[in-house]
């Protein structure tokens, strides 16, 4: 059951993505071109999502458990710290080069030709690289 | 102004968190592409392996099969392959630096209203806003 929430979960957000314009770069460029021709349709795409979501986090907390039993993500951590800002500096700058974040960019990996694949094996490395200077640091 | 965009902009951001919704309700976890991804390549997500391919499966392969009926949008990427590398380090640098990318903070912590995420979600879009300015004058962006 669990693996099947997973796959449908992952389907539903992938064709969700291409539906609303998320896995066209010029789009979200767009959408941070705030000083040239700026292209509003991004925030529909994310008050869309939150919508949905706002009213499963208030069920979740009324039903204090997952359908499959699962204990629900612990309370957020409030520490607004270094790692946090700086990493999202990053990462808003590699999202404005390309136009992918990573939802997208697996997303359109099927049809986004030799850019998505490039883009994709880079995060990866990434991904993989940051893991493992964190590992020789301590 | 193109409103057919917004209408399939709003669609498609219902039907994503509506995805969001369904692994918080069903799974009791928090969909972000970022996190989900990145317990597979850094190995912190052996506990629960299967869960994520499986939801990596579908994210890729979803609009794959829609594509064998469709043709689906192009995805306009630029074809500068250096620009791409310095990006998708970047992005994968500074989502796991950072705990999270558009859909872990954007859309499932901003709805938490968690303050982390909110504050995330307005550095990495001023980043961004920032960055397409500095790309466009040095003629990185055309």
């Amino acid at each position: 059951m669990r693996n099947i929430i997973s796959l449908l979960t992952g389907s539903l957000f992938g064709l969700g993505l291409v539906i609303s314009g998320m896995t066209d770069t010029l789009k979200v460029q767009g959408f941070l071109d705030l000083f040239g021709g700026w292209d509003p349709s991004l925030v529909f795409v994310m008050g869309g999502a939150i919508i949905p979501m706002f009213i499963a986090w208030r069920v979740a907390e009324k039903r204090g458990a997952s359908i499959i039993g699962t204990a629900l993500p612990s309370a957020p951590n409030t520490k607004l710290d270094r790692p946090l800002i700086i990493g999202a500096i990053l990462f808003g700058m590699g999202w404005a080069l390309a136009g992918f974040c990573p939802g997208p960019a697996m997303a359109s990996l099927s049809f986004g030709g030799t850019s998505g694949i490039v883009f994709m094996i880079a995060m990866l490395a990434g991904m993989y690289g940051f893991a493992m200077f964190n590992k020789m640091r301590t | 102004m193109d409103y057919s965009s917004w209408i399939n902009a709003l669609i498609g951001g219902l039907m994503i968190g509506a995805a969001g919704a369904l692994f918080l309700l069903g799974n009791g976890r928090i969909m972000g592409a970022s996190g989900i991804i990145g317990g597979l390549i850094d190995g912190s997500g052996r506990s629960n392996l299967v869960e994520r391919f499986m939801f990596v499966g579908g994210l890729i392969g979803a609009p794959a099969l829609l594509g064998l009926y469709k043709t689906l949008p192009s995805t306009n990427a630029t074809t500068n392959l250096t620009l791409v590398v310095v990006a998708g380090l970047l992005v994968g640098i500074g989502t796991r630096l950072g705990s999270g990318c558009t859909s872990g903070h954007g859309v499932c912590g901003m709805s938490r209203l968690s303050l982390r995420s909110i504050l995330s979600t307005l550095v990495y879009i001023g980043a961004g806003v920032v960055t397409i300015v500095i790309a466009r004058q040095i003629g990185v962006l055309s």
